[in-house]
């Protein structure tokens, strides 16, 4: 199947010689949710407005639901739906005049009982004749929503679509993501809250410095750069790290009552039962244990601060 | 978004739809100039209200209380209804200016402007919907402007087709002209500044007031090179049949004056000039 949106060698550098993006190379398949994480001015929302043609690339093809982005751009961007990261909206409209006019501008035919579909699926329908500068700025953010989903787009790209709002309008858009998902829509989501990805994304790609460093299924990105946590707690605090466990480079806590071992999951060897073992024969003997994976926020901060020769050969499932 | 889920359930909601743009995107082209026009409607008062006012007031001061005193400009034609014609076209440059440049600007200065560039749309078909608005709204201007004209002058008008005709293309004319403004403007102080430092002083020299014969010999020749006294001769030869010789290049001037712009701006959209980046 080929993929719904495919960047190939995408470049793009401003006059005054900043490198926004660095050979970019990703193909996304339909019905997928592609979480792009990167620490600010990563080059994430220039990605994505190359791709809507927001941003001229300096090099580089996209395709987006097959069609050139540049050459057949009607067809491609009418494919589109963009939620920007910033509250651009027209505050003395209403939102139904705004929803309706992004319909029209999307080339769709007048349908009023679709715009008003929309609007109820994000609880707008109530302040439908309310001006955009009355409403609340989590309100603002389902605008701005409900006009990219209102001409009915393949691919929707949601930059930073929850910032600023709260846990219950978070929870709220995971659940409309999911239900565009599940209708054949295409999400490719930036985001800071690595929570976000972590709950909704099937594959995650990283960014840092306009290069995208990592693209990898979530689950297996978790499994292979994930790590694990044991903390010990011992009977009798350690005012050091006795020498004979130096080769475990373990970290003493809380005032010298835990005793914490990070291992690769995916290494070889653990070390865990050595390190037991070991513990055993020193005489430090320990109350209970609790263990910890790392989340993909440890991840993602491992990655974006690891350079890129160390990051590349993980990232295996590149598309490309 | 209590009820999401349900209504979701009930029907594919934001199911992706099947299509297949046309070369002309006239639903896009309709919705902008609707959303322009609207706008304009919402604030009719407003918009109308301050060239009508001023308008009126060059009549009361020029037509009745100078033009009164002065003699006919050609036999039969009283100063105040010489001035019909030149005040229309007054109203028409900078109405048009503003209207166009402040379209096209405040999307810019509001950031909506992203929704516009990343639309299955042209920039001949944005042009046509911003600057077919702008044009609307000076039109409308011009004939209620002419229709006050009737409360304090005597008006004829010879070739009304004609007329409308000229007053449209000029419409346009200066509506893109104010596009172009309103992409090139980085702040609302230089939207200003080209109107306030070229426009105004072209038309008030462009015989709004007087014909160029009256101007001392050596003006004359000056005189025409200004772009906007041809226009307003054309317009005048509209209502009073006056320098009909002149029609033709009134047409030529405002048809190149296009032609030029529309270069402009399909230069603008190409490379992004102040749009994208």
């Amino acid at each position: 199947m080929s993929p719904v949106l495919s960047i190939r060698g995408l470049n793009k550098s401003y006059k005054g010689g900043l490198v926004a993006l660095k050979d970019i190379n990703l193909e996304i398949e339909k019905g997928e949710i592609f979480a792009l994480l990167g620490p600010n001015g990563a080059g994430k929302t220039t990605m994505i407005n190359a791709v809507c043609g927001i941003v001229t690339p300096t090099s580089g093809d996209i395709t987006a639901a097959g069609f050139d982005v540049r050459k057949d751009y009607r067809e491609a961007r009418s494919r589109i739906g963009l939620v920007p990261q910033e509250m651009h909206i027209d505050i003395f409209e209403t939102v139904w005049a705004v929803t309706s006019y992004s319909r029209g501008l999307f080339g769709m035919p007048p349908n009023d009982a679709h715009v008003e579909k929309v609007l109820k699926d994000l609880s707008l329908w109530d302040k439908r004749k309310t001006k955009l500068m009355e409403l609340s700025g989590g309100m603002k953010r389902r605008v701005l929503i409900a006009k990219a989903l209102v001409h009915e787009p393949e691919i929707l790209f949601l930059d930073e679509p929850t910032a600023g709002v709260d846990v219950e309008l978070r929870r709220d858009m995971w659940g409309l993501v999911r239900q565009l998902r599940d209708k054949g829509c295409t999400i490719i989501l930036t985001t800071h809250y690595i929570e976000e990805a972590e709950e909704m994304a099937d594959r995650v790609g990283v960014i840092s410095k306009g290069e995208l460093i990592v693209v990898e299924e979530k689950k297996a990105l978790m499994r292979k750069l994930g790590k694990k946590t044991v903390t010990f707690n011992v009977n009798e605090p350690l005012t050091a790290i006795p020498d004979g466990l130096k080769e475990w480079q373990l970290t003493l806590k809380d005032s010298g009552h835990a005793l914490e071992y990070t291992f690769d999951t995916q290494a070889e060897r653990t070390g865990v039962t050595s390190l037991i073992r070991k513990m055993g024969d020193l005489g430090i003997q320990f109350r209970d244990l609790d263990t910890k994976s790392s989340s993909l926020e440890d991840i993602f901060v491992s990655l974006v601060h690891t350079p890129k020769a160390e990051a590349q050969p993980k990232a295996t499932a590149q598309k490309v | 978004m209590a009820d999401a889920t349900t209504a979701a359930q009930s029907a594919p909601a934001h199911a992706p739809a099947q299509r297949r743009v046309p070369t002309f995107n006239g639903y896009s082209v309709w919705a902008m100039y609707r959303f322009q026009m609207v706008r304009f409607f919402r604030t009719l008062g407003e918009s109308l209200a301050t060239p009508v006012i001023t308008t009126a007031l060059y009549f009361v001061v020029f037509g009745s209380a100078i033009g009164s005193r002065m003699p006919p400009v050609v036999e039969g034609l009283q100063y105040g209804s010489f001035l019909v014609p030149g005040l229309i076209m007054l109203s028409i440059f900078t109405n048009s200016i503003f209207n166009a440049s402040f379209g096209i600007y405040f999307p810019k200065f509001t950031g909506t402007i992203y929704e516009l560039l990343s639309a299955p749309i042209s920039y001949l078909e944005i042009v046509i919907a911003f600057v077919g608005a702008a044009a609307t709204k000076s039109v409308i201007l011009g004939l209620v402007i002419l229709a006050t004209a009737y409360f304090f002058v005597p008006v004829k008008i010879l070739h009304p087709v004609e007329m409308v005709l000229f007053l449209a293309l000029v419409s346009f004319a200066f509506s893109l002209f104010g596009f172009i403004i309103g992409i090139w403007a980085q702040s609302f102080e230089q939207l200003n500044f080209i109107p306030m430092l070229v426009v105004t002083p072209l038309t008030m020299l462009g015989g709004v007031f007087y014909t160029i014969d009256m101007l001392p010999e050596a003006w004359q020749g000056i005189a025409q090179l200004n772009p906007v006294v041809h226009l307003i001769a054309g317009f005048r030869w509209a209502f009073f049949g006056l320098q009909g010789d002149n029609v033709a290049i009134s047409l030529g001037v405002t048809v190149v004056f296009v032609g030029v712009l529309l270069a402009v701006v399909a230069w603008m959209f190409k490379t992004g000039y102040r749009l994208k980046n």
